[in-house]
């Protein structure tokens, strides 16, 4: 019992602190900065067991959790994006005077949800996972109640997340009538061996699962509820929302689109065209819409589509150098936009204040730290080379190639020159213009790790990508349907 | 020959120190030896590289340096490793050469700047960039310091950002290097595009083995390597300023003068030239690419020749100048003469950085004046600057035995020889424009009567720093077409073509793909070359007898054919059709489709079913902005329900 418990440490342990410990110690202590520093305690030990156990590969509880290599990968993601944001949340929300206790477990009970997804191997996991991240993002976003905008934004969220999760339990029901199975494993050797009982039930549920996924990478045509809802909740939750939460999707997404797309059929190529379709359009509609867009908040909303559209090539691609890319691209883009929304957290003012690009205007005399790196963030987001966001746009593009689909890197090359638009635009803001208005200086605080660790991660993954992508290529074979 | 993989390491180190603690330093004198000593570091460095070259075997000077593995993944594998050999290293040698003479020059021009250390760091910046860009051993690493030298190149464009700029669309200099960055982005999609397709095909980027296994893959004309090497074209359209790409050039002029020395006439321009003949086999195999090099170039080169004809700032007429020169050097590429293109290359970048230091001495010098028109007779107060200026002046004109003479003329030769006369004619043409606005900017820069304000403005000599460079730019540009004279007259001479002989094993492949022209050309050599030389004569000879007498007859001149004029002046109104065609348009999509015709007609006027509602809510946009909850479900839907249908119809189909 001992050795198989041990591979599940992880999960284990955040689920105790969470539910057993934490949230005793939230209602009885009432110390804010006890909570904050136990949960911040939490999500490192975490990290760190992730990584102790990751070469321990194998399933466990009846074959519902895989364990070790890939999902502890996203173990430690999760666990740092998690860290980055609350570190950058507390100055933050102390500032707009919304910090509250419960603000820290929701955001640990999120990176559970996301854990459950990444060590999925279950229908019923992944589902139990996507909808304690969903819900506690749903509170999240509606964190400042006095706010307006961060009340819409929760509830038009809720109100589209429960829409869109309803579909993705129907098609994990249609995928159950199919099958037999809600066992990745068992999906996966049915649609190999061509076993489907009814084939158009299969992909009539294989297309709702992944529409459901769909609407939580915010990718087109379901990503309407993103700008909104990005730029209404605080900016330290839009932080870790647009990164953890859309990293937590593809971690669930890869292994069961590779299960569904496994088969030579008909519905594998219809599926990857599809994707490949969406793909396409996602990143032209993030791209292009950004460009117009005065709040910096909402463009990067729509940026963070774009780069959602990139990261599904690596889904198109189908193979292990597509999941490969696409988990090196979701490490590389935790780190440059949850530094970017911080630095906007940063220079925001009460009432969503601060947030038009004219209020950049000359950042690079005010505050020359924070609009160096705001750059360093910016460039790499545009896959500007030797950042880690040109690697990873490097392998998902070479991913798409591969699989025959070259017309989809033409447009995803033609739209990445097309966001250099953009993101130059805000560089251009912060240093070629003479500061204008209130140009008060805002203090980054605590946040200031968050940045200085966002920083050193982005420009180490582009300088020296083998570290991370050795380590993915270590990994056994994910599944084997 | 490890330690040659310290050359772009040292401007790293300098970009460090200088970005990082440039301010704490204090003292410019400090600021500016670190920065400087840097590249001189590094240029001792590649003449040590050079030497070592020298001493090997003709066919073995072609070392690899590996440093690390930079990404290993799956079938994707890619190291930072340098390759030092015949080309690369004379691209370093010009780089770091000609890089530090202007960093020891902007000691002097950025003098009191209040961002002196940011300039400097920028400067080295550049440098490590572009010295990765040239000593790369695969395209990869290449497209670092293509991107790289982008960036730095942006950054010192904007560097004086709080300056007006005037241009097409452009009101500030920030708004002019965004321009450049963006047009040089729209390149950079042909060269990743053909990096993609190159990686497909041979598994790898190295160049080596690109240029090996090409001609294996592919037969002569084949259509891969035509749209590969079109693409790769097209990125060295936008990074040396080719039609159609070359407009953000002109623009750049907002960067300080050393900038425009540095990046935009002696590197960072030259970089499209580089790469083709990095890449030359492929080029070589495809003779449609060729042709189109050849027109692009020869139309780049007349075009924005006639544009420099009638500008009136210095550093504009320059810029032009710098295009339609480059435009030579792809004429040179295209009709198979790559030394050609490489030694135009080198002379170009002599008496173009001389020239820019130049008119940045001028403008130094007039306080920040860059119009021609109110200078003149300025030689009596800049003597030094007066004499290396007209040098560099008669060595672009194309005078006999100065170093544009040479290379210039190879152009020419070659154009005639693998091209056509009717080529030849038109290089004649665009060389005449040269002499002709070279000699008009000479002449009312430094000759005639003085047109500026006594009480305001009063010339003065540069000091020492910004002189010295000069000098040796000036030496340069006489003596270092002698590297390349031509086998018509070394032959007379009893002198050997250095750099061709230098550069032969590096075109050796490509050259077999190539028709060879040969035969006794002698004496139509000799008859070319003495019309070229006839040609610009008469250029500097018109330009003189118009504007001797003051202005009066270019003003009478520019009257008779205004619409020419007008055309020049406007430059060909390039800038207004992009602006029309394609960046309004874009924007326009943006703004009108994407938010007014999706968010407001689909949304709420079709799902609402209701015209009305768009004048109902046209009041409240920022309403419709954060978007009605119901309407996304809706849109939902309707994606749902579509993806759908594309699934299964298939699978319906009996």
């Amino acid at each position: 019992m001992m050795p198989a418990l041990f591979q599940v440490l992880p999960l284990v342990v955040i689920w105790l602190a969470l539910g057993a410990v934490g949230i005793v110690i939230q209602a009885y202590v009432r110390n804010t900065k006890l909570v904050f520093g136990y949960y911040l305690g939490t999500l490192a030990l975490t990290a760190i067991l992730a990584v102790v156990t990751a070469g321990a590969k194998g399933t466990m509880f009846s074959g519902m959790i895989t364990t070790g290599g890939y999902a502890n990968f996203f173990d430690v993601l999760f666990c740092s994006a998690g860290i980055l944001s609350m570190i950058a949340a507390r100055p933050y929300l102390q500032r707009l005077d919304g910090e509250l206790d419960e603000f820290y477990t929701l955001l640990v009970s999120a990176v559970t949800g996301m854990m459950l997804m990444a060590h999925s191997n279950h229908m019923l996991v992944t589902f139990i996972g996507v909808e304690l991240m969903s819900i506690s993002f749903y509170v999240m976003s509606g964190f400042l109640r006095s706010d307006i905008r961060s009340v819409e934004a929760a509830l038009k969220y809720f109100l589209l997340g429960a829409f869109a999760s309803g579909f993705l339990v129907y098609g994990m029901a249609l995928i159950y009538g199919a099958t037999g199975s809600l066992e990745f494993g068992a999906i996966g050797s049915a649609v190999v061996s061509d076993a489907l009982r009814f084939p158009v039930l299969f992909a009539i549920g294989a297309t709702l699962l992944v529409i459901g996924f769909c609407f939580k990478i915010a990718a087109f045509p379901f990503h309407q509820w993103a700008p909104d809802v990005y730029e209404g909740a605080p900016t330290a939750v839009t932080a870790f929302m647009s990164t953890g939460g859309k990293a937590a999707a593809f971690s669930a997404l890869i292994p069961i689109a590779s299960v569904v797309m496994a088969g030579d059929s008909v519905v594998t190529g219809q599926m990857q065209l599809m994707v490949a379709i969406v793909s396409a359009v996602t990143m032209l509609v993030g791209n292009i819409s950004a460009i117009a867009q005065s709040n910096v908040k909402r463009m990067l909303a729509y940026s963070s589509i774009a780069h959602a559209g990139y990261m599904l090539m690596g889904i198109v691609n189908g193979t292990t150098s597509g999941s490969e890319a696409i988990v090196f691209y979701a490490t590389a883009y935790t780190f440059m936009q949850i530094g970017a929304f911080v630095i906007v957290g940063i220079l925001e003012r009460e009432e969503g204040g601060h947030l038009q690009l004219d209020d950049y205007a000359g950042l690079g005399k005010r505050q020359p730290v924070l609009a160096a790196l705001m750059s360093i963030f910016l460039f790499s987001l545009a896959g500007i080379p030797p950042l880690g966001g040109f690697f990873g746009k490097y392998l998902l593009f070479v991913s798409a190639i591969d699989a025959g689909f070259t017309w989809l890197t033409i447009v995803a090359v033609a739209s990445s020159v097309i966001s250099v638009w953009f993101y130059l635009g805000l560089v251009v803001k912060m240093y070629f213009t003479e500061p204008s208005g209130d140009t008060s200086e805002s203090p980054s605080g605590i946040a200031a790790i968050t940045l200085a660790v966002s920083t050193v991660a982005v420009i180490a993954l582009g300088i020296v990508p083998g570290w991370i992508t050795s380590v993915i290529r270590s990994w056994p074979p994910m599944l084997t349907p | 020959m490890n330690y040659s993989a310290l050359i772009p390491l040292f401007p790293l180190v300098g970009f460090i120190i200088v970005g990082l603690f440039g301010k704490r330093l204090a003292s410019e004198k400090l600021v500016g030896s670190i920065a400087s000593g840097a590249i001189l570091a590094s240029f001792v460095t590649a003449v040590m590289t050079f030497m070592d070259l020298l001493a090997m075997p003709a066919d073995a000077r072609s070392v690899i340096v590996p440093v690390y593995t930079w990404i290993a993944t799956g079938s994707f594998s890619v190291d930072i490793a340098y390759q030092f050999d015949q080309l690369s290293i004379l691209f370093t040698l010009i780089i770091t050469g000609i890089g530090f003479l202007i960093h020891v020059y902007s000691i002097g021009y950025m003098h009191g700047d209040k961002s002196f250390p940011r300039f400097f760091a920028y400067l080295n910046l550049f440098v490590f960039m572009m010295l990765n860009l040239v000593l790369a051993n695969n395209m990869l690493l290449t497209f670092l310091g293509w991107e790289g030298v982008g960036l730095a190149s942006y950054l010192l464009i904007g560097f004086w950002y709080n300056r007006t700029f005037d241009g097409t669309n452009i009101v500030w200099t920030g708004d002019a290097a965004k321009k450049a960055f963006i047009v040089n982005r729209i390149g950079d999609f042909g060269v990743l595009l053909a990096m993609f397709m190159l990686f497909n095909t041979f598994g790898t980027l190295d160049y080596n083995a690109i240029n090996a296994g090409a001609p294996i893959v592919w037969a002569k004309g084949a259509l891969p390597v035509t749209i590969i090497t079109l693409l790769l074209f097209l990125g060295c359209t936008g990074k040396s300023a080719q039609i159609p790409l070359g407009i953000w050039l002109p623009d750049a002029m907002a960067g300080p003068t050393p900038v425009s020395a540095l990046i935009h006439a002696a590197t960072m321009v030259t970089s499209g030239i580089f790469l083709i003949a990095r890449t030359n086999v492929l080029f070589a195999l495809s003779p449609d690419t060729m042709a189109v090099i050849v027109g692009v170039g020869i139309t780049t080169a007349l075009v924005a020749g006639t544009i420099g004809v009638v500008q009136n700032d210095i550093k504009k007429v320059l810029a032009y100048s710098t295009v339609s020169q480059l435009g030579f050097m792809f004429v040179a590429l295209g009709v198979g003469a790559f030394t050609a293109g490489v030694f135009h290359v080198m002379t170009h970048a002599f008496f173009k950085a001389l020239l820019f230091l130049g008119s940045g001495s001028v403008i130094h010098g007039m306080h920040e004046e860059q119009d021609i028109q109110k200078m003149g007779g300025l030689k009596k107060y800049m003597p030094i600057t007066y004499k290396t200026f007209l040098i560099g002046t008669l060595a672009i004109s194309g005078i006999p035995f100065l170093s544009g003479f040479f290379s210039k003329d190879e152009i020419l030769w070659f154009a005639f020889l693998n091209g056509s006369p009717l080529l030849w004619g038109v290089g004649v043409l665009a060389a005449f424009t040269t002499a002709f606005y070279m000699w008009r900017l000479t002449h009312l820069t430094f000759l005639g009567n003085e047109r500026f304000d006594h009480h305001h403005v009063h010339p003065h000599e540069s000091p020492a720093t910004m002189t010295i460079p000069l000098i040796v730019l000036a030496v340069l540009s006489v003596f270092g077409g002698l590297l390349g004279v031509p086998h018509v007259i070394g032959h007379v001479v009893h002198m050997p073509n250095l750099l061709e002989d230098w550069l032969a094993p590096v075109f050796a492949v490509g050259n077999g793909f190539l028709v060879p022209h040969v035969g006794d050309h002698t004496s139509t050599e000799w008859l070319l070359m003495a019309i070229s030389t006839v040609v610009a004569i008469s250029g500097i000879m018109l330009a003189r007898s118009i504007y001797a007498g003051g202005n009066a007859k270019a003003d009478a001149l520019a009257k008779r054919f205004s619409a020419l004029y007008k055309l020049l002046w406007n430059k060909y109104f390039v800038d207004e059709a992009y602006h029309l065609a394609i960046v309004g348009p874009i924007f326009a999509m943006s703004r009108d489709l994407m938010w007014k015709f999706v968010d407001i007609v689909i949304i709420d006027g079709f799902i609402n079913g209701s015209a009305r509602t768009v004048g109902a809510f046209a009041g409240t946009l920022r309403k419709i902005q954060s978007g009605v909850a119901q309407n996304y479900a809706l849109m939902m839907m309707a994606g749902i329900v579509i993806l759908v249908a594309v699934m299964v119809y298939p699978l319906l189909r009996p």
